[in-house]
């Protein structure tokens, strides 16, 4: 048990570390006024005026062109891969159905994957729609939280910063050099990073064998600094290739935190308030950490099932005990929980375990998690959820002090608000409303393996994973279906740009206003108490909203084990 | 100007629920149940439409011969809580109307002599319009509100101020205003109606009371923003949740689907907002102060810097001689002695402290035969008395200097320094002069009022900022501001200057407040974010600002702060309440609703509520009830202590999130156990 806590301890100690030294370089990278060689060149070549700046519906605009522009060309290439190069298996086009659900799920960093891989895509459209997508669906995301945080620091709406400058420095600057040296590493922790064939083996019965190969170490890398979460193999990090040791599960774990974390330092630097930044760290340090012991406690206890039949489930030196169904031995209940933790905090999507054979409290976590996409969160949208609900304290709170709400020296009016709440209302609408279609047709119910509480589990994990754009699977669902890859790619867009375009339009807002000074009349929004408001507003208004699907999904799931 | 103590409110308390106001609200409570009205508010919309449905869904079962006792009342109960957000509504307009009545009152049934082209004629006063001109002499009513155009009398405006001791109104001053209902006590004027029948600002206030004409403020416009939001968050939560339970095999029954909705939604601040903000405007009201919007009122709960008077605010009206300064060669005794004779005819307030300090330093004399005083006019800027040969004089320094020199006097250097020695200790020099000599200086000094230093510092807690404003110059005033604990100060001040000042602090962003009276501050009511205008003003100062302090007080600037905070609280306190019962509301129905489906969820039933059913009641009941109990506390609204904005929001953290998260658990509990034996 100490073990564990020490292990947690240890990564979160590492990851807090690193928060201010790399918040430091995100915010040379988004205030930064100087462009480096390549970046010129790179605009010179597309053809960009990168001195322009951008108001919120320009930078908008710009960002959900370039999205739809990236959507359609992918959508062709993935339905004309039998007519294009680099097939060697002669692979046919994906249905209409799935190739959307395809494309939409790379272009939003969902990675939720319906297909698989090695049977319905060639080389190219891996090399040119996924590969890709890992980059610039994680650099579309960042850039959207570099303009909303200019927003919020700015003193003029009409310049949020140049999308086009923000894309192409969050990779150039940040992606590249980080994936770059956490490729050797992983290549020195036994990973392969080969493009030769697939190696064939004698197995000690004298069977031969085929393992599958590949450039793994350096699309790992991308995986989780981006909180992409595809992996190369369908066994996604549980495979040794994938995560060999128990460094590279630490190195995988803190390469998903690494940005989400240090965006509240570098957020703190551009409105000359780190204390903030502090806050709103801690905030999400707090709800990870209380998520964190619920998973661990809840696996680590063991399925209440066998443990009524008599099976040793306790810990001790010689097993890992708890509930270790789906659970990779060499990680132990601890790495697992931290890792499963970790990966629908930041919405990546990438899994070490199978999340369908936990408890069921066990997997409410990792469903609660998604649904907030605030804990930490990936991609800079987890930033812009957090900062949304901040919002929302400040102004249920700001009215309490007597005066009328202001964040950050900007008055929160009804336009504002409006915006606010229509971001807080693209979560539940997408998650509720979709599983609530599938639940009530025949059809999407026939995909099923599990009936009761854990297969309504199944169908809310789909669409919450799905809207959370975090991407894993619950497993259990037979998701490649025409209703499901429709529905399911319509989540995540509903789960990406009616957060991102409302909010980077409550910045745009909040920029043009004039600021009012500080006075000791003001709410402070950088102190201790506000920021145990802000996470009792995120656990009340957003987490109650699913209260009744948990209860009827995990809740029961587990009560159903525990008093059968 | 009327001698109010320092910052008391006009002691003019309505008791809340007197049997009047109630019946008042009761008959609110159903006429305000047409749709139209209840479209207003789209957290009772939802309510409202429940109940509907709820009622239909009873008789549906009576028709065909199903249990219908638990729909019928939870219909029931659903009605008492849209009925009771009437009756918030309601009663919070019935006691601003009672308010207003009682201060329109005085002004019914007053005949009016009404000049037309020089002659009189009587007409009822209801019938006067703006620009009428009318007659009032000595012991009538003033029919109408309006602005002397010619003459002066004494007012008594006893009946809208409370305050007994006649006040001075006259033509061609900033003192010109008066009110409809006050009555002339001496002399006669000529008054130009300057609102007709209906139009008065006390009109104008009634109806931003009454539902039909209320505009909805800008932060309640936000705020019911945000209560639709979360409606339409929970009704999306609730309207999915009845496919869940058909896929858990026991699908919900409507009924309990829709008392869910209502109990999480947050119907006590939805259903309390109206009364909330028509609170603030009664509690303005209560104070004598007509806001002419609700915005005002808002506003003032913002507001950064003070623009406050100097005299009447920070200190007693009157400046007091406290000591004497004889300038060398001269006694003590001879100057008290020219200062006496200078004054014992002179009428101010000034004239007699000097004359009570100059007896209380044991110099007295009887006035001189044949003595002429000199009253002080704007031009000579000085007073005095003149008796056969003698002429004394007291005035300016400046001013006594250049007659010295006239009267082929000298001035010595020690003049200069001890009228600075004077002002730097926050008093007035007064030169005297006897003839051609300067024989000193008498110190009038200002006199703070007591308890206005901690007031200040109050407001500093607050991050509130003050500024003095004064004629006086910069010396004295650093002094008194010094003293009074203000921030700042503006010395020497000209309404152009007080303009100046309020355009730079709202270009740094703050919300000024000022009040003003003259003409000449009209512009900078205008301008200010909350400008208080005094009754006693002039129409065109009235017509600036957006709030008319009816008893001309200058201090009640601090209470208007107060009152808006109060309001914004008050919101901010329901708003977190009502939010924070719902954990409780689900812990209540959530069981009761899915135990059927999956029997071990009712672990979750944590409060052992005894049955489903009556879980649900008591829930519904708690949401219903809740309304009227918190009534009092939206109409007097949720007390404000000036603190610091961090120690008032633990406190109000504390209170009513804290609060609104344990009461509803105690309070369903108790409910359940006392309904349990009524259902079987």
């Amino acid at each position: 048990m100490s073990a564990a806590f020490l292990q947690f301890a240890l990564l979160l100690a590492i990851m807090t570390a690193l928060v201010v030294p790399v918040g430091n370089w995100l915010y040379t990278v988004f205030a930064g006024e100087r462009h480096t060689a390549p970046e010129r060149l790179t605009y010179a070549l597309i053809g960009i005026n990168a001195d322009e700046r951008m108001g919120w519906q320009r930078y908008g605009l710009v960002m959900v062109m370039s999205n739809l522009v990236m959507l359609l060309l992918a959508y062709l290439l993935i339905r004309l891969q039998g007519l294009l190069p680099w097939n060697p298996a002669g692979l046919s086009s994906q249905s209409p159905d799935l190739a959307w659900n395809t494309v939409v799920s790379f272009l939003t960093n969902t990675n939720w994957q319906a297909y698989s891989g090695e049977q319905s895509l060639s080389y190219f459209s891996q090399m040119a729609v996924i590969t890709t997508f890992m980059f610039t669906s994680a650099a579309t995301g960042f850039a959207g939280a570099a303009a909303f945080m200019r927003g919020l620091a700015g003193k003029n709406g009409a310049d949020l910063g140049n999308f086009w400058v923000d894309f192409t420095r969050i990779i150039y600057r940040v992606f590249l050099p980080i994936c770059f040296v956490l490729a050797l590493v992983f290549v020195w922790q036994g990973m392969p990073q080969t493009l030769n064939p697939y190696a064939t083996a004698t197995t000690l019965e004298g069977a031969t064998q085929t393992i599958a190969l590949g450039p793994v170490a350096s699309l790992e890398s991308i995986k989780h600094i981006g909180t992409n979460g595809g992996g190369f193999f369908s066994m996604n990090a549980a495979h040794p290739f994938e995560n060999p040791t128990p460094l590279t599960n630490a190195l995988h774990i803190l390469s998903m935190l690494l940005l989400p974390s240090s965006l509240t330092y570098a957020f703190g630097r551009l409105i000359s308030n780190t204390r903030q930044g502090w806050v709103i760290f801690g905030g999400m340090l707090v709800m990870f950490v209380g998520f964190l012991l619920t998973l661990y406690s809840f696996e680590q206890a063991g399925n209440p099932i066998l443990s009524k039949l008599g099976a040793e489930q306790t810990i001790s030196a010689t097993q890992a005990g708890g509930n270790m169904e789906g659970k990779e031995v060499r990680f132990g209940i601890a790495q697992t929980a931290l890792f499963a933790t970790t990966t629908t905090a930041a919405t990546t999507g990438s899994v070490d375990s199978m999340h369908d054979s936990y408890t069921g409290m066990g997997g409410f976590v990792p469903m609660l998690q998604m649904m907030l996409n605030n804990v930490f969160g990936g991609k800079g949208v987890g930033f812009i959820n957090f900062v949304q609900y901040l919002i929302l304290s400040v102004f249920i709170a700001g009215l309490m002090v007597g005066r009328t709400p202001e964040f950050l020296g900007k008055k929160i009016e009804a336009r504002e608000i409006k915006l606010v709440m229509l971001a807080v209302l693209a979560h539940p609408l997408s998650i509720l409303g979709f599983t609530a279609l599938a639940v009530a047709l025949p059809e999407p119910l026939k995909s099923l393996n599990n009936s009761g509480p854990h297969g309504f589990s199944e169908i809310l994990y789909a669409y919450t994973s799905g809207t959370a754009n975090n991407g894993s699977a619950f497993a259990g669902l037979s998701a490649n279906t025409p209703f499901y890859n429709l529905t399911i790619g319509l989540a995540m867009l509903v789960g990406r740009y009616l957060t991102l375009l409302p909010m980077l339009a409550v910045a745009g807002l909040l920029a043009s206003k004039r600021r009012v000074p500080l006075s000791s009349g003001t709410l402070p929004t950088d102190t201790l108490l506000f920021g145990a408001l802000s996470v009792f507003i995120i656990l009340i208004v957003g987490a109650l909203t699913f209260l009744p699907a948990l209860t009827l999904g995990p809740v029961a799931d587990h009560l159903q084990m525990v008093y059968p | 100007m009327t001698a109010v103590p320092p910052f008391q409110s006009a002691p003019k308390k309505a008791s809340i629920f007197s049997p009047e106001l109630m019946q008042n609200a009761v008959r609110a409570s159903f006429s305000k149940l047409s749709p139209r009205d209840q479209a207003r508010n789209p957290v009772m919309f939802v309510v409202y439409v429940g109940t509907i449905l709820t009622a239909y869904l009873t008789v549906a079962n009576l028709v065909t011969g199903k249990p219908w006792g638990y729909e019928l009342a939870v219909t029931l109960l659903l009605l008492l809580t849209v009925l009771f957000a009437n009756f918030a509504e309601g009663l919070a307009e019935a006691r601003g109307k009672a308010q207003a009545a009682s201060l329109r009152s005085a002004r019914e049934d007053v005949k009016a002599r009404r000049l037309v082209d020089g002659c009189e004629e009587i007409v009822a006063g209801t019938q006067l319009k703006r620009d009428d001109l009318v007659v009032v002499e000595a012991g009538e009513m003033i029919p109408a509100d309006g602005e002397i155009v010619e003459g002066l009398a004494s007012v008594d405006e006893s009946a809208i101020t409370g305050e007994s001791a006649p006040v001075i109104r006259e033509a061609g001053t900033d003192h010109s205003g008066v009110t409809g209902g006050t009555k002339v006590l001496s002399d006669r004027i000529v008054i130009k109606i300057t609102s007709g029948a209906g139009e008065s600002f006390l009109d104008r206030m009634i109806a931003l009371v009454e539902g039909a004409s209320r505009q909805k403020t800008p932060n309640e416009i936000a705020l019911s923003i945000l209560l639709s939001g979360l409606t339409l968050i929970f009704l999306l939560a609730v309207v999915t949740l009845y496919p869940f339970t058909v896929y858990a095999g026991a699908p919900a029954s409507a009924v309990t689907l829709i008392a869910l909705l209502v109990c999480l939604i947050p119907t006590t601040i939805g259903g309390l907002l109206p009364a909330i903000g028509i609170a603030g405007m009664d509690r303005a009201l209560q104070a004598n102060i007509i806001a002419k919007s609700g915005k005002a009122v808002e506003v003032a709960g913002d507001v950064d810097v003070l623009l406050l008077d100097k005299t009447g605010t920070i200190t007693i009206g009157n400046r007091l001689a406290t000591k004497f300064y004889p300038l060398p060669g001269v006694t003590e005794q001879a100057l008290a002695h020219a200062a006496l004779l200078s004054s014992l005819a002179d009428p101010t307030p000034e004239g007699k402290s000097i004359v009570a300090l100059a007896r209380q330093g044991g110099v007295d004399a009887p006035e001189p035969e044949g003595a002429v005083f000199v009253e002080f006019t704007a031009q000579t800027r000085m007073s005095g008395v003149d008796f056969g040969t003698t002429s004394i004089r007291k005035g300016a320094g400046s001013r006594i200097a250049a007659l010295a020199q006239e009267r082929g006097g000298s001035v010595i250097p020690e003049l200069a320094l001890i009228t600075d020695e004077v002002s730097r200790g926050g008093a007035t020099p007064l030169t005297v002069i006897q003839n051609d000599r300067i024989l000193g200086v008498v110190a009038l000094s200002d006199i703070i009022k007591p308890g206005i230093r901690e007031r200040f510092a109050e407001l500093h807690r607050m991050g509130l900022k003050t500024v003095m404003i004064t004629g006086d110059n910069p010396l004295t005033a650093e002094a008194i501001a010094k003293e009074a604990g203000v921030d700042s100060f503006l010395a020497e001040a000209t309404p152009e200057d007080k303009m100046e000042m309020i355009k730079q602090e709202q270009q740094a962003g703050k919300l000024v407040a000022m009040m003003g009276d003259g003409t000449n501050d009209a512009p900078a009511l205008a301008q200010a974010d909350v400008g208080l205008a005094m009754n006693s003003g002039t129409q065109a100062a009235k017509e600036a600002g957006n709030m008319v302090d009816l008893d001309s007080d200058p201090t009640k600037l601090l209470e208007v702060v107060e009152i808006g905070k109060g309001l914004l609280i008050t919101r901010g306190a329901l708003t977190t309440f009502s939010i924070a019962n719902d954990v409780a509301k689900y812990f209540a129905i959530l069981p009761a609703l899915f135990v059927t489906a999956y029997p071990q969820l009712s672990v979750l039933n944590v409060m052992k509520l005894h049955s489903p059913t009556s879980a649900v009641l008591s829930a519904v009941i708690f949401n219903a009830l809740i309304i009227p109990v918190l009534i009092p506390l939206a109409l007097r609204g949720v007390p404000y202590k000036p603190m610091s904005a961090a120690a008032l929001l633990s406190r109000n953290l504390l209170v009513y999130g804290l609060g609104g998260l344990i009461v509803p658990f105690v309070a369903i509990k108790v409910l359940d156990l006392l309904i349990t034996p009524l259902m079987s």
